[in-house]
């Protein structure tokens, strides 16, 4: 064991050093602050060649939005995305660690990643962790062996499905993609594949959309804009704020505007930044 | 009672045109009871770089300490300061780093980058950040609020808030949306701190406010 | 097993009222929901009780309901025996009493009630639950109040009771600025609060009667 006098950065892992506190003050009756979620809709498809995801950009902490536009697809590999919903710290470290995983295995095999290989990382992981890291993930990505959905829940189970939804407005969202989802997709548009191979990518553009704006609409965890990625074979379209459906309504024709000297001040105190610092820490250099 | 409860606290940052503000309230209490009333919420970094920390008063200010004792550590390394990103996702891994036993803090980070852009971003206490994302960090183009008085400073600075302020603009909308809010919250207030940082200078303002 | 059943439930929502020198104004979303769920997107939390006596509701819109029909019996006796419309300081001291009276198994309705006094000027009465209640110049009741309560004050800021000689309540604002303002803060309220939506309904009072209007809030 080391004697290190100095507290040095940990190599990895969680830190359980402030628990014991923590129940402690629980039990006395000191709630822990509840933590920043994604309410969210999240949602993906299958198309005939390619993997379409969705999501919405409201991020909740109790029944107040903490954020209008939040990221929710988060990058794996240049071919893997993943959704995510819960508890958002965890679906942020969750994902990218997962992703840098990915890349030390890209550089070691010197190959494609691969989506299964996605799933079964972030499956272990969530279920080492027994439901405790509260993820949510849709996963989508195309592969050597195609184009490939999963869903994944906080304990570790997984589902391989030709469309999926999760978060908060999944049945707002499930309801549309049952609706409206057909084969014809996948096999319905197989001939006219043949005609135009952008047809099948667009009406699943289009399905993933509606379905969103269900959960956006129909659910109040959900919200903002929509954010939709498309990936197929060797190419990934992430389409930020895909769509903008809730503008703010009303702005006051006079504003707000608030005199020089309003507000009363007890002292100031004006820093002068100086500005050639970088000139200077140039020639320390050379020296 | 929510930890969060337990001192009070009332932190907020806006973005200006080229600059940036961030204002806090100085009162510290226990519950109730107000014990400090210049208690310190904001903490530089370096001179483009604030965070204010609202929460637990004892964690805010361990916190602090592991955060500056990060980054003299990248100032030897890389003898340079931490770009404002940088530094947001350092606050990030140390807080998730304490999932499951956090410090009962939120952040609210503040700083001009290499190119004197505003930056501000806010976090949850297991440092779920907001605003700023790791893809292509995107810059929050409004403002950030956080600790007991959150609620009133959203819908204060939701109402409030224009976009391009010159920094006395800025600073009169900060300070009217933080006394206003801090006036509606038992928790927090004796008036306020605020910082108002442009490429060239620092301003910082101790506000008059309501002693109760 | 495990959870037990609740008499109450809460459908959110947000109320506005402010008075002002010759007027009053009353406002509330539209918005019905529970849990993360929408019920309607069009009710009206708003209910006239009197000629110039109007409250907003939010809370369980089925005690409010109750209580709006309560009130709306009490106020039919009170004009066979009177032969006249109750005044709204009457009507406000008769919602306390209804509320007071059901104090160990209240109404979850947090009500503001707004009006033209007896000598026509505006009044705003704001209540708790139990029938606390008090004559201000502006209020807001309902899941938005803690975001739209602090814009209320910078903008129209209450005069303190201990001033002397005493001050009016009521609001310096002309009645258009005082329906932008209400506009405006139903606007900040939406993009943050999640059971604050689809629209805004706003009641003006003055001289001349009740007029109605409304404008479209975010629907997420």
């Amino acid at each position: 064991m080391s004697k290190a006098t100095v507290e040095l950065p940990p190599k990895a892992g969680f830190n359980f050093d402030l628990c014991r506190r923590n129940d402690m003050l629980t039990k006395n009756g000191v709630h822990a602050p509840s933590f920043l979620k994604t309410g969210t809709t999240i949602v993906g498809l299958v198309f005939e060649d390619g993997v379409v995801l969705g999501a919405d950009t409201r991020a909740t902490e109790g029944p107040i939005v903490a954020d209008k536009n939040c990221e929710k697809i988060h990058y794996m590999a240049p071919n893997i995305y993943c959704c995510g919903a819960g508890t958002a710290a965890d679906t942020e470290n969750v994902t990218d660690m997962i992703s840098s995983q990915l890349l030390l295995h890209r550089y070691a095999t010197g190959r494609e990643s691969r989506v299964v290989t996605a799933l079964t990382l972030l499956k272990t992981h969530l279920f080492g962790y027994q439901g405790h890291v509260s993820a949510a993930l849709v996963l989508g990505g195309v592969d050597i062996t195609g184009p490939h959905l999963h869903t994944i829940y906080p304990h570790g189970s997984t589902d391989t499905l030709p469309f999926a939804t999760m978060g908060s407005g999944s049945l707002a969202a499930m309801a549309i993609f049952e609706s409206k989802y057909r084969e014809g997709l996948t096999d319905f548009y197989i001939y006219i594949l043949y005609l135009c191979q952008s047809i099948a990518r667009d009406e699943g553009v289009k399905l993933v959309t509606e379905a969103i704006c269900s959960g956006i609409f129909n659910d109040l965890g959900s919200g903002s804009n929509v954010d939709v990625c498309v990936i197929t074979k060797g190419k990934v379209e992430y389409l930020r704020n895909h769509q903008k459906p809730n503008p703010r309504t009303y702005i006051s024709s006079k504003g707000f505007s608030f005199l020089k000297g309003q507000t009363e001040v007890l002292s100031t105190k004006v820093t002068l930044l100086e500005k050639p610092q970088q000139e200077e820490g140039v020639d320390k250099m050379e020296e | 009672m929510s930890i969060f409860e337990y001192n009070g606290s009332a932190i907020v940052a806006m973005v200006g045109k080229n600059c940036f503000a961030i204002a806090s309230d100085r009162r510290l209490g226990v519950q109730l009871q107000t014990v400090a009333t210049d208690f310190q919420r904001i903490y530089k970094i370096h001179d483009k770089l604030y965070i204010g920390l609202a929460g637990l008063a004892t964690d805010a200010q361990t916190l602090h300490q592991r955060l500056v004792f990060r980054h003299n550590l990248y100032q030897l390394r890389e003898e340079r300061n931490m770009k404002p990103e940088t530094f947001a996702s350092l606050v990030s891994a140390v807080l998730y780093e304490k999932r499951f036993g956090p410090y009962f803090c939120q952040p609210v980070i503040a700083g001009l980058g290499e190119k004197d852009e505003p930056f501000i971003c806010t976090m949850d206490s297991i440092g779920a950040n907001e605003n700023a994302n790791v893809i292509g960090i995107e810059l929050a183009k409004d403002f950030v609020v956080g600790g007991t008085a959150s609620e009133s400073l959203y819908g204060a600075c939701e109402s409030m808030y224009k976009p391009n302020m010159e920094p006395d603009e800025l600073f009169e909308t900060i300070s009217q949306a933080l006394l206003a809010s801090v006036d509606r919250d038992c928790l927090s207030g004796w008036g306020g701190h605020v910082i108002v940082v442009t490429p060239t200078e620092v301003t910082e303002r101790k506000l008059k406010g309501r002693m109760d | 097993m495990g959870s037990r059943w609740s008499p109450y439930d809460n459908n959110g929502g947000t109320c506005v009222a402010i008075a002002g020198s010759d007027y009053c104004v009353i406002a509330a979303d539209t918005r019905m929901s529970t849990g993360y769920s929408i019920l309607t997107r069009d009710y009206s939390k708003i209910c006239k009780l009197a000629d110039k006596a109007v409250m907003a509701s939010s809370g369980f819109q089925a005690d409010v309901r109750a209580l709006q029909k309560n009130l709306a019996a009490k106020h039919l006796t009170y004009q066979h025996q009177h032969n006249k419309q109750m005044s709204c300081p009457a009507m406000a001291h008769l919602l306390s009493n209804t509320l007071y009276y059901k104090r160990f198994f209240p109404y979850y309705s947090f009500n503001v009630l707004g009006g033209l006094d007896n000598e026509g000027k505006g009044c705003v009465y704001t209540y708790d639950a139990v029938g606390s209640y008090e004559r201000v110049g502006y209020s807001t009741q309902g899941s938005g109040s803690s975001l739209i309560m602090p814009v209320l004050d910078n903008q129209l800021k209450s005069p303190s009771p201990l001033l002397l000689p005493a001050k009016d309540a009521v609001t310096p604002l002309s009645e258009s600025d005082a329906v932008d303002l209400v506009k405006d803060v139903f606007a900040s309220a939406t993009e943050r609060d999640i059971y604050t939506g689809d629209a805004v309904e706003i009641v003006v009072i003055n001289a001349g009667g009740i007029r109605r209007e409304s404008i479209d809030l975010r629907k997420d």
